[in-house]
């Protein structure tokens, strides 16, 4: 795809093998006397036993190189490693036969099959979609939790990451999704790209019984990168998923949900290679360039006009600390189309899913609720369930200070609606499907706990028609 | 045209090092490499240079040559503006997908800005033998229904009309005048000319700013008013709803011309105006949105170093507008990413970090942005105007950060965005007690003259009874409301309504998106005539809940949405309403 005039120039240097390099540095390989190496440009060092390793060229002067080898540089001597240039940035062969294989992070098959036809080769790397050939995502996804369809409807071809910390059940939650999401009146399947970025053994077997059970196994792309996996190779995982999932949607036309787990981890991939090349760091060590690489993720998914297929992204990424105002969740969120973010106290309380519900957004919701896709009081109900529970949280606060007894009636109100909108409307069971329609109608019963004369965001029309029904 | 001015020495992602350098000059635009990828010189050190690529370097390789025309980087400014979308150095983003064929913006394309072929109904008014200088109209033609383009003589040519073309159809590329300078040599005059980006074109000087910049947003036209000409800040944590209200002001100010700067954004932000304009209605016009609108978009994985100069780009063509005597307003979303691209450019060039690795000259390039705006005395003799709302991205919502703070300098409006309110889904998420407008006195005559000298009373009352509430809030979070006597609990009885029936703003629904400033006074006058008549009932002996039981409190809820633009006199039924309400509460204790 990517295949200018200067790339197959260089195509003519393929082969030429260098012998011996000058410095080796952590992950990355430093070269002299070579001739006409591309930046990004894909590298096979080969050590003395006669290993391969992959690299990629991160920098390209006269005569030097530096290479960033994905499987890091352990067993490398100076004199007898060969370096061979190959011409062309890191491709992925993609075909129909790569659904329900298993790759690692740089897209090898690792599932003792054979390899699987390639009908294209596609550079991993990507191109940015030209926005005026993007198609404007409208179409809800119900996922059959009520705090997403209800509050932070999933729409499809949009980019919703999860923001979870630690030992929440970020992967269940996620887990969930993937076996209940469908399109209201449709009929299609989604097709699933799981990309895991240094995650425990025992998560990555979670999600494959989970899919396993579920049926869908061969409808599942997997590109691993597990925790004890070379960390270098990280950084083009997402990548090599994505081009799986572009491959599907833009030219299979399938529907593609893209599962990439755990952001974090890549971000401390790039942070690590950050270091080693003594950049300028921006935050916490962060490379200033963290939020165009990170865009150049998220940024590949949606729907563009000409194909029927889309992309959605669930990346799901820990918060160090809970904090979402670390830069890993920061500059997501400033680029993700809105997050669900999970709360520790809901989960100690108990409550499953333990969605927050005042800081999860979905920036795509406004267009795919409504009457002809969910139901016209979507948007109002959902605002206003919003107002009620960030007023219950002041409430809540206030109670605190002064005591439950000292509330005003009002607030005392405020407080059960609190109570009862956790227990019956963000709670349910891990395999409860709650259809769009279930879920408004749980919403309504716990807003009309609430006196008519305080639910401003709603029409006099709605409230007649199912206030306290 | 192009010479081979150097060889590619080193290649760091967007900065290119080249080497063997001969006749270059900063800032000249210059093509790297077989692909010609487009780059720009900024940094010029003996026989070596710095060059920014505006576009991907994957595959370029030390030893491909470097091309320049010994030209900066300009843009194209003539009809065919209006309507479309660009990238940050200009490519014509729909063009390049016609004629790439493909999704995916490809290397290395190079597609004029202006369409060539299309023919213009040119209309002279300038006759042979006339004197023109830079800046004047020579001629007028119909950009699209409501826009009159004016065609004007560029800034620097000056002298005698040799010739002048007939009125007719013409494209672009035509002559449309010969001008003799005073030597005898003739310059040629066409319907467009270029212009670097870097530099502001000229104007006869500054007047004082005296215009609202009028919104339809209350919160923003009642409480912190932006002038025509005039620069705000609009800081944001993500999900806050910066991008929400870039859209409301681009679909609903009054300027003429509007230049929407999608800079680091996201992708689906930009379709979703390109959707949307076309069938969005200019209230004033009654014609679609778009005609009015230009848009840049180099979203945020677009090559980064042409996000930094799609601000530029911007500004440029928005001057453009302004010469011919427009009022033009412009949205840059974000400019924090346009400074990350400062920094990320900065590192690669291994400058001298300053504040959080951003460099030490970032405030004198937000500087030099923001003064571009302002109100113009034109080259022609009209006046225009450029007002600038740029959004910031603090890291965190924190508006400690530098992007944040150095800004805050350069502008005189702040519209700070809330974390709190927006988790209440309080939109637009405007801080009352955060933002400021320094443009309130300036634009007061405009809004007295249509309140009956009343507006600077009904804002300060209702800015003091906002402050005192901040402060009765404290004390509620304490001890809860119940302790506070009903004089003060009308404060927040009133505050409470004003934030509710007034501050929100639903920009999705038909009759709130947009407000009219006369409706916008009414309902600040009845709500406050609602504190006024309930203090003097509970200083009767009424008490708080008296009056929020009364029927008039749910219409004054709603009138927002049950009131629309073109019978506002409603509000006035409301408010007698409210009168006789009050009347009888007030008897019940005479």
């Amino acid at each position: 795809m990517r295949n200018g005039d200067g790339m197959k120039e260089n195509k003519l240097m393929e082969g030429r093998e260098y012998i011996g390099i000058s410095q080796v540095t952590g992950p990355l390989v430093f070269v002299k006397g070579i001739h006409n190496v591309g930046f990004n440009e894909l590298a096979e060092v080969v050590d003395s036993s006669g290993h391969v390793r992959l690299g990629m060229v991160l920098e390209a002067s006269d005569g030097a190189a530096v290479i960033q080898i994905f499987e890091g540089t352990s067993g490398l001597s100076i004199p007898d490693t060969r370096v061979r240039f190959r011409g062309e940035p890191l491709m992925f062969g993609v075909g129909s036969e790569i659904l329900g294989r298993v790759f690692n992070g740089i897209g090898q098959p690792i599932d003792g099959g054979p390899p699987p036809m390639i009908e294209e080769m596609m550079d991993v790397n990507g191109l940015p979609i030209n926005p005026t050939a993007r198609e404007y995502p409208r179409k809800c996804i119900q996922t059959g939790i009520s705090a997403i369809d209800g509050m932070n409807a999933l729409v499809r071809g949009q980019k919703l990451p999860i923001f979870s910390g630690t030992g929440l059940p970020h992967n269940k939650i996620v887990a969930q999704i993937t076996r209940q999401a469908k399109i209201v009146g449709e009929d299609v399947q989604f097709a699933i790209v799981f990309a895991a970025m240094g995650i425990k053994h025992d998560v990555s077997r979670y999600f494959v019984s989970n899919f396993e059970a579920s049926g869908v196994l061969e409808k599942v792309v997997f590109i691993l990168n597990l925790a004890d996996d070379p960390s270098v190779e990280r950084m083009v995982t997402p990548r090599v998923a994505l081009t799986a999932a572009e491959y599907l949607a833009f030219h299979e036309n399938m529907h593609v949900l893209v599962i990439l787990t755990d952001m974090t981890n890549y971000c401390e991939s790039l942070r690590e290679i950050s270091t080693v090349r003594e950049e300028i760091p921006s935050r916490k060590g962060y490379p200033g360039y963290l939020y165009s690489d990170l865009s150049s993720i998220y940024e590949r998914a949606g729907m563009v006009k000409g194909f029927s297929g889309s992309i959605t992204q669930m990346p799901i990424l820990t918060m160090p600390n809970d904090d979402i105002s670390h830069p890993v969740p920061d500059l997501s969120g400033y680029i993700t189309e809105g997050q669900i973010v999970l709360e520790r106290e809901l989960d100690q309380r108990n409550i499953y899913p333990p969605i927050a519900g005042l800081p999860s957004l979905s920036r795509l919701m406004k267009d795919g609720i409504g009457e002809g896709m969910t139901r016209g009081d979507h948007a109002h109900i959902a605002s206003q369930l919003f107002a009620a529970y960030s007023h219950v949280k002041d409430v809540r606060a206030l109670a605190a200070v002064i005591g439950e007894e000292e509330l005003t009636p009002l607030d005392k109100v405020y407080l059960d609606f609190g109570n009862r909108f956790e227990r019956e409307f963000l709670s349910q069971g891990e395999y409860e499907d709650r259809s769009i329609f279930q879920t408004l109608d749980i919403g309504w019963k716990v807003i009309s706990y609430l006196p008519k004369e305080e639910l401003h965001r709603i029409s006099e029309e709605e409230l007649n028609k199912y206030y306290g029904k | 045209m192009l010479e081979i001015i150097g060889k590619v020495h080193k290649i760091i992602g967007p900065v290119v090092q080249a080497r063997g350098i001969v006749n270059a000059k900063m800032l000249d635009l210059v093509e790297v490499g077989e692909d010609h990828l487009v780059g720009e010189i900024v940094k010029l050190e003996g026989e070596h240079a710095a060059i920014q690529v505006y576009e991907d370097t994957t595959g370029l390789a030390p030893g491909s040559s470097v091309y320049s025309s010994g030209l900066p980087l300009s843009v194209e400014l003539g009809p065919g503006l209006l309507g479309t979308i660009y990238d940050g150095i200009q490519r014509p983003l729909e063009v390049i997908r016609d004629s790439s064929n493909s999704v995916y913006i490809q290397k290395g394309i190079h597609v004029p800005p202006l369409g060539r072929e299309k023919k213009w109904d040119f209309k002279p008014g300038i006759e042979k033998g006339a004197k023109v200088e830079g800046g004047e109209i020579i001629g007028r033609l119909q950009e699209t229904a409501f826009i009159e383009h004016r065609v004007l003589v560029p800034p620097d040519v000056k002298g005698t009309v040799a010739w002048v073309a007939k009125e007719g159809s013409y494209t672009i590329d035509e002559t449309v005048m010969r001008v003799a300078a005073a030597s005898g040599a003739e310059t040629e005059v066409k319907l467009f000319q270029r212009w670097p980006v870097r530099k502001a074109r000229p104007s006869r000087g500054r007047l004082p700013l005296r215009l609202p910049l009028i919104t339809g947003q209350r919160v923003i036209d009642t409480l912190f008013p932006q002038a025509k000409g005039g620069t705000v800040v609009v800081p944001g944590g993500f999900g806050t709803g910066k991008t929400m209200i870039q859209h409301a002001l681009a679909k609903w100010c009054d300027a003429d011309i509007i230049v929407y700067i999608g800079c680091g954004e996201r992708g689906n932000e930009m379709t979703d105006v390109l959707m949307s304009f076309p069938e969005l209605i200019d209230p004033r016009t009654k014609r679609p949105l778009m005609e009015r609108t230009i848009m840049i978009a180099n979203t945020s994985n677009m090559p980064v170093a042409a996000r930094e100069a799609s601000i530029y780009t911007g500004i440029t063509l928005a001057e453009y507008y302004r010469d011919q005597g427009y009022h033009v307003a412009i949205m840059a979303d974000s400019t924090s990413r346009w400074a990350e691209a400062l920094r990320e450019l900065s590192g690669r060039m291994e400058e001298m970090p300053a504040d959080e690795g951003f460099p030490a000259y970032l405030p004198t390039r937000l500087a030099e942005f923001y003064e571009r705006a302002g109100m113009f005395e034109t080259l022609c003799g009209s006046e225009g105007s450029i007002s600038i709302a740029g959004a910031v991205s603090p890291p965190g919502g924190d508006f400690s950060e530098p992007v944040t703070q150095h800004t805050k300098r350069f502008v005189r409006c702040l519209w700070a965005l809330d974390r709190q309110l927006a988790n209440a889904r309080h939109y637009p998420a405007i801080s009352w007690l955060d933002s400021y407008s320094e443009y309130v006195d300036e634009i007061a005559d405009w809004w007295q003259e249509r309140s009956g000298g009343e507006w600077m009373d009904l804002r300060h009352r209702i800015m003091d009874l906002l402050q005192q509430e901040g402060k009765l809030q404290q004390v509620v979070k304490l001890v809860g409301p119940d302790v506070l006597p009903d004089t003060q609990r009308i404060i927040l009885e009133t505050c409470e309504m004003f934030k509710n029936a007034f501050l929100q703003q639903n920009s999705y629904d038909k009759v709130d998106m947009y407000c009219t400033p006369e409706k916008q006074i009414k309902m600040l006058r009845v709500i406050l005539d609602f504190y006024k008549l309930g203090l003097e009932n509970i200083k009767k002996g009424a008490n708080i809940h008296q009056l929020r039981k009364l029927e008039v409190h749910s219409d004054i809820m709603r009138m927002k949405f049950s009131v629309s633009n073109d019978e506002i006199g409603k509000i006035d039924t409301i408010r007698e309403k409210l009168h006789k309400s009050m009347q009888q509460v007030a008897e019940m204790y005479e």
